[in-house]
Parts: structure tokens; sequence; C-alpha cells
């Protein structure tokens, strides 16, 4: 037998908030327009934690929790915007830029990019870190889209779409730490593929200029940021 | 089985070693056995069986003894010896030396390797309790562990106990976890039991993935008594209400996977695991799982996703495993040497564990004493020894005559502790205040030519290797921590880098996903601590205090040396 979900009251920052057991900070946050800065969250897809960017204070919690993976509980009391957390949320964004090539000029993305975006809005315009850069090579073999690996933040947004929306399960992960590389099948060229059903989510859910359509860029590709949630719904519980 | 048929058992094992007039133990743990310990066990059995004294003497192989680096070690067990870095050819030796205790001689002399007598200090100063029957029973025959007691605490348990009652024992003990973090163990397990499954299923999953560079507990544990912890598991299962358990241990230690299988084979044979253990209406069932060997797969969420055949990945906790684990069930995760306390606790009572160790932390740790230290091997100490009788009393000091410099504790999670804290206590709390963590009890020992800065490029560089890549602070923060101990080991950093390294360092702890993250700083922040000087030696001076690191200009001279030398070769051919 399914119990309803309790309602919860909570305070994020200065706002006090009622929230459902089974909402994430995020959540609630959102719902009442406090901003917390996200990259590897999307709407419709489950949520990891691992970008890191939406790290919030909980009062009587010692370690940094993820707004968007913690639910909420009862007299929780949540700060986002701490200098503390402004301070990390800049240098995890120097991280990402100092890992592969995000120069902007000669990107896909430019003017369409989640990363390039947070960046404005935080105020990174220095990266005090050498540049990693390691020589990645793109995939352009599949007839419709390209796989850009030195533009790949590794936020599994794309795999994660493939894989919980599409069901095809054709992108994975190989590797670890920075030798990560988002792969299709078992590392073959994206164009054999013969799991791939080139629906095109994880075009649409890429935040920065790894995965683009051919012969477009993205600001000219249409992006549909509502549809994943909607498919979601449609299809009901999962 | 009954207890009964145990005692029984027990009693005919007992019976048939007392038949013997001496006992010699080979031990043929991995240490050992990588020095041909089984042809020198199998030298001394033909010997034995040349001499006609197969009836008077038993020849059996035991697992760890302790001391692991002058093996093959054998121990004569009646004469209260044990003989280090015996070769095939010194079975005839062996042999005649227990003849030569009647005639009163030095029989010494007849065998090369070093004596040591088993009440030396490396014996007497440690306090067994995990490794109690370590290096005295055959890990291959249940009979031996049975022969010990082993077993009784599993039939007590289930018909005599309570799961309440066995979560309390455990709670009273004050036991805590053994795999690093010191969570009390008698909470997990409450809590797991109080979890609610929906569909009734839990599990326990034995840790067994160790993997800190110079810690070999848990391979040792499991190699020389795997029954042991077993048994743990099986109390487990029975006081959390788990009717399947799994044991991940990581595919690099075979001889451990091999007397695993052969022990959970015998203990299903004998009972003690399958339906209706002990003719009670518990069941409870084990397998083993390999782990491919990643560093990250020691944390809880990371080897469960790994157990249930995904890839080796931390989660944000909460859900804490003991509520959301193993296939969204709740599961108890502990390590090989927190369960092989449990059945000691059972059988000898919460409170008599309690009187062991410190205030907070009780109990003994099993330690692998590394490095520069003369008597490399493993030792169970009472918790809150002072860290100076640990190196200098069982570890035997510092060879070469050089001077102690540091000790480092807990892995690449841990930290450096210097010779000024020489007097600390051993136990959770004290570790910490100093900088560093017990961690799984690996002790690495440095001397005065260790270059701290180096030491922390090593850990560095494990944790950039091992880090799974998922969270950005640990994928590309170890990477840049790394690189930055590199530019001050080869004196082109700048006093800017090290406020950089210490911002980063602040990072990782603080924004990483799990403790393979959180934890990676710790030895640069505990020789930054400590040993600042060095640090800046290195950048202001541009020299290494300890001389290890090779600066960037002295390096240009071995390359144009090592080019000069390529071209006499080209000429030659």
């Amino acid at each position: 037998m399914r119990r309803e979900p309790r309602v919860k009251t909570l305070r994020i920052d200065d706002c006090d908030c009622a929230g459902r057991e089974d909402q994430t900070v995020l959540d609630v946050a959102r719902e009442n327009n406090i901003r917390i800065p996200t990259l590897c969250q999307i709407n419709g897809l489950t949520n990891v934690g691992s970008c890191r960017m939406c790290l919030v204070e909980v009062k009587g919690v010692p370690k940094l929790l993820t707004a968007c993976t913690t639910m909420v509980w009862e007299g929780m009391k949540v700060v986002t915007n701490s200098e503390r957390l402004h301070e990390y949320r800049k240098m995890i964004l120097e991280l990402f830029f100092a890992e592969r090539n995000h120069i902007c000029a000669i990107c896909v993305a430019n003017r369409s990019c989640e990363l390039q975006a947070l960046a404005l809005e935080l105020g990174v315009d220095h990266i005090r870190y050498p540049y990693l850069y390691q020589a990645l090579e793109i995939d352009s073999t599949h007839d419709k889209f390209v796989l850009d690996h030195n533009r790949c933040i590794l936020c599994t947004r794309c795999i994660r779409a493939c894989s919980e929306i599409e069901g095809a399960n054709t992108l994975g992960m190989m590797r670890r730490g920075v030798n990560d590389k988002v792969i299709t099948d078992l590392n073959q060229p994206w164009g054999e593929s013969r799991t791939c059903t080139s629906c095109g989510k994880c075009v649409n859910v890429c935040p920065v200029g790894a995965i683009y359509e051919k012969g477009l860029s993205r600001t000219e590709s249409r992006r549909e940021h509502t549809f994943l949630p909607y498919l979601t719904i449609m299809r009901g519980e999962r | 089985m009954t207890h009964d048929e145990l005692a029984e058992i027990r009693k005919a094992e007992q019976e048939r070693k007392q038949k013997y007039k001496h006992k010699i133990n080979v031990c043929m743990a991995s240490g050992c056995l990588s020095l041909r310990s089984d042809l020198v066990k199998e030298a001394i059995t033909k010997e034995v069986d040349k001499e006609c004294l197969a009836d008077s003497v038993l020849v059996s192989k035991v697992g760890c003894v302790g001391l692991c680096s002058q093996g093959p070690i054998v121990v004569l067990e009646t004469k209260g010896e044990v003989r280090e870095g015996i070769t095939p050819e010194d079975a005839e030796a062996i042999i005649k030396s227990l003849g030569a205790e009647h005639d009163g001689g030095n029989s010494n002399e007849l065998v090369d390797g070093v004596v040591l007598r088993l009440d030396s200090k490396f014996f007497t100063r440690q306090k067994k309790i995990v490794m109690e029957h370590s290096g005295l029973i055959d890990p291959d025959r249940i009979e031996d562990y049975i022969a010990v007691g082993g077993y009784e605490s599993v039939l007590d348990v289930l018909t005599e106990m309570s799961p309440a009652e066995v979560i309390d024992q455990v709670t009273r003990s004050g036991l805590r976890g053994r795999g690093g973090a010191g969570y009390p163990t008698g909470l997990k397990w409450s809590t797991v039991a109080k979890a609610f499954s929906s569909s009734g299923e839990k599990f326990i999953i034995c840790n067994a993935d160790e993997g800190d560079p110079g810690a070999y507990m848990d391979r040792s544990i499991l190699e020389s008594n795997p029954h042991q912890v077993i048994e743990g598991m099986i109390i487990g299962a029975f006081a959390v209400g788990a009717s399947k358990g799994f044991v991940y241990v990581r595919a690099e230690y075979p001889l451990a996977i091999e007397r695993l299988k052969i022990a959970l084979k015998q203990a299903e044979k004998f009972g003690f695991l399958g339906h209706n253990i002990g003719g009670t209406t518990f069941s409870f069932t084990v397998e083993l799982r390999y782990g491919a060997g990643a560093f990250v797969t020691g944390e809880e969420t990371a080897l469960i996703a790994s157990v249930g055949g995904q890839r080796g990945l931390p989660q944000q906790r909460p859900p804490y495993p003991a509520e959301r684990g193993l296939f969204g069930r709740p599961t108890l995760i502990n390590n090989v040497e927190t369960l092989a306390n449990i059945p000691p606790i059972i059988r000898n009572g919460g409170d008599w564990f309690a009187k062991i160790g410190t205030e907070k932390s009780k109990g003994t740790k099993v330690f692998s004493l590394v490095g520069k230290i003369n008597n490399v091997g493993l030792v169970e100490v009472p918790l809150g020894m002072p860290l100076r009788e640990v190196i200098y009393d069982l570890g035997g000091g510092i060879p070469d005559g050089r001077t102690f410099k540091a000790v480092q504790t807990g892995g690449p999670s841990g930290g450096c502790i210097p010779a000024e804290h020489l007097d600390l206590p051993v136990d959770f709390e004290s570790l910490q205040q100093a900088g560093s963590i017990m961690g799984s009890g690996g002790m690495i020992v440095m001397d005065d030519a260790s270059c701290m800065v180096d030491v922390a490029k090593y850990f560095m560089g494990f944790c950039k290797s091992e880090s799974c890549g998922k969270c950005i602070p640990c994928r590309v923060g170890t990477v840049q921590m790394h690189a930055i101990l590199e530019r001050i080991t080869d004196g082109t950093a700048t006093m800017e880098d090290l406020g950089l390294l210490e911002n980063l360092c602040g990072l990782a702890k603080n924004a990483s996903i799990c403790g393979l993250g959180q934890s990676a700083p710790n030895p640069v922040l505990s020789t930054l601590r400590y040993f600042r000087d060095e640090y800046r030696a290195h950048i202001e001076e541009r020299r290494c205090p300890a001389g290890v690191c090779k600066f960037k200009n002295a390096g240009k001279d071995v390359y144009e040396e090592d080019l000069e030398v390529r071209d006499e070769t080209g000429t030659s051919s």
C-alpha cells in the first residue's frame, strides 16, 4: 500500500518553504524562486550530484550536501549562497575549464552553453590552473550527430537520457578519473552502433558543445527543455 | 549441527593433536608462500617420513605468523621458537634440533635461520583477538577452527539469543568499524535491524576490498582464518535479519579467494550455511564477488554498486546503505576485521571486549608495519598503545642506524605523524587530532632519508589514478594537486602554487562526493602541518633537505649525459 507523502516545512536562505518529503531541496528552492546553480542536473532524469555546483550548507550537518539529491526534512535550515559556497562553485568551474578544451570562441555551443552561462553568472574570468588539454578524438561517424570528447564535461546527462528515457543504452562510460570517456556501445565508432536509434535526446540534453547536430551550431539547433519531464509523466511510473 | 556434535568434533580433533610430541607450523600466507614456504613444508614432511617420526611430529600448514619480512617462517610450537628465512635444505637440521632438546645441546647453531623466541617482545607485547588463531591453525581445515572453539558462537547465538541481545552485546563491546571511519558497529547493526524492507529482504556485505598502499591486514585475516570472518557474517546476518551475504574481495587476492571458497564449502557441508542453520528457522547463504581492483570500491556506496553489477561509483549520502543499499534494500556493510571481531565478542561477552583499549576506542587493532622498520609484518595491539611502543618494541626500530622521521597511517586517506608525536596513543581520536586517521591499519614508517613532499606526491598520484571521475573536485582536483606537487619537487614552483595547493585541498575535502575525494588531501595537509619547512626549502631555496628530489637543473645534466651515451652507441653500431 502506498502512503501519501507528508508535507515538511523548512527554511531555505531567508525564505520559509513547504515541500513534500519526496521532493529535493532543489525542487523546493526552485518553487520558491531561489536560484541554485546546477550543471549535471536536468529535469526528467535521475539526479546524480556529480557536478557539485548545487552544494548547499545544511545546519547541523558538517558536510556539504547536493541540493539535487537531498530530500527535504522537517525543520531543515539550508543556506544556498554563502561566501564559501560561492568560492567553491567558482573553483569547480575553473577546474572544468582547465580539464578539457572549452575555448568559447571556437565552440559550436558558444552563447548557448550552460558552462559558459554559469561562468558568466558567477564571475569566473580567470583560470588559475594549468590547462590539462588531453588530445582527444572527435567521433563524427554518425550520420546526424557529432561527439567531441574535447568539449565533454562528463556530466553523464546524455548517458542517463539514452538509458532512462530512450532505453537504448547506447551511451556509456569507460576508464576512470580524468581519463573518463563517454563511449557508444563497446567503444565502437558511433556510426557503427547498432543500438543507437538516432533519437537525438543526447543532443538535446548536452549542456555544452560535446554532442551536436552535424552542420548546425548549438544556437541554431532547437532544444526542448520540457520534453524529458513530459515523456516521464506520460509514461507514468517507471 | 548441534552443540553436542560440535563438541564431539572438537574433542576428536584435540585428541588427534595431543598424540604428537612436536608440532611444526609452516607459514603459508602470501608473504611466506611467495618465498616458497610450500617447498619448505614439503622438505620437512619428507624429512619426518625419512626419520620415521610421523607418529610424533605433526607438520602443518598455518596462516600468517606476523613476521612477514623474513620468510619463510617455521614455528616450532613445542619449543617456543620461531625461525626465519628457512630453506628446504634446513629441513634436516630442524628435525635434528627437535631431538637436540633432550641432549640439552645448543640447538640454535644447527639452523641457519634467525631464531626468535615466542616469548620475545614482538609476541608478548601483542594482544591477539582477531589474529588469535592465525599462525596456529590450518586455514583450509574447518576442524582446526572448531578445535579452538570456532562456530560455537553461531550455535549459541542461534539457539539461545535474540537478535536484539546479539546487537546489545556488540553495542556494549564498543567495537568500532575497522575499515577506517570507526563508526560504532552496534549502532550500524541496530540501524539495519530496524530498517524497513518492503520485500523483507536484507543483505550483509563483507568488505574485503582492501586497497591502501602498504596494507594487507584483511588479506592476512582471510588467508589465515577465513572461518572467523564467515562466523562473524552469520552472526551479523542473524542480528540484522539478512538472509543473503556477499564477500566483496579483490581479485588481486587469489590465495584469500581460494581459501574463502574452501571455507565456504566446508561451512556449508557442516551446516553453518544454508537452510535451517543449527536446526533453527534461520537460513543464510554467502556468495563471493570479485572486485576488479578499484580503490574507490572500498567506499560503501561504490561497493554496493559494484556488487550489484554496476560501475563502481559512489553516491551522495543520504540515503545511507543501512536504509537503501544493495538492490535498494537495507544493507549491512562491515570490514573483514570488524566481522572477525564478532565471534570472540559473542564468546566472551561485550563487557570483556570493552575492558580492552581506551575509553572511546575499544579492543585491538591489526596493523601492518611496513617501510623503514626492522620487523616488517602484522601486529595486533590493544588500542591506546603509544606509537613509540608499536614502532620500537614491536617493530624493532629503524634499520641501518638511521633515525625515525614520520609514520604514515591510514593510507592515502591518512596522514604523516612526525617524531614529536611518538608518544601519541594509537586510537581513533588521537590520530585524528594529529591530522591523520587510523584507516584500515597500514603503517608506513619513514626514516630521515625520506622527503615528505615526495611522500605527499606519491599518495596524491595514487588518488589521481584511483579517482573514479564521477565528481569534478576529485577528478580534476587531484590531478591539479599532483601537478603542483610535481612542480614543487622538480624546483619550478612558486609560493603562489602553495596557496593554490591549499585552496584545492579545501575544495576536495569539502566538495567531493565520497571518502576518497574528501580524504585525498590528507597526506598533503598533514605534511604541510608538520613539515612546512621542507615545502619552503623546495620552493624558496630550490633544494630537497632529504636529497630525494631531483631538480630540473640537475635533471638537465642527466638528460644531456643520456644523449651523449646514445650518440656513442649510435656511432658504434
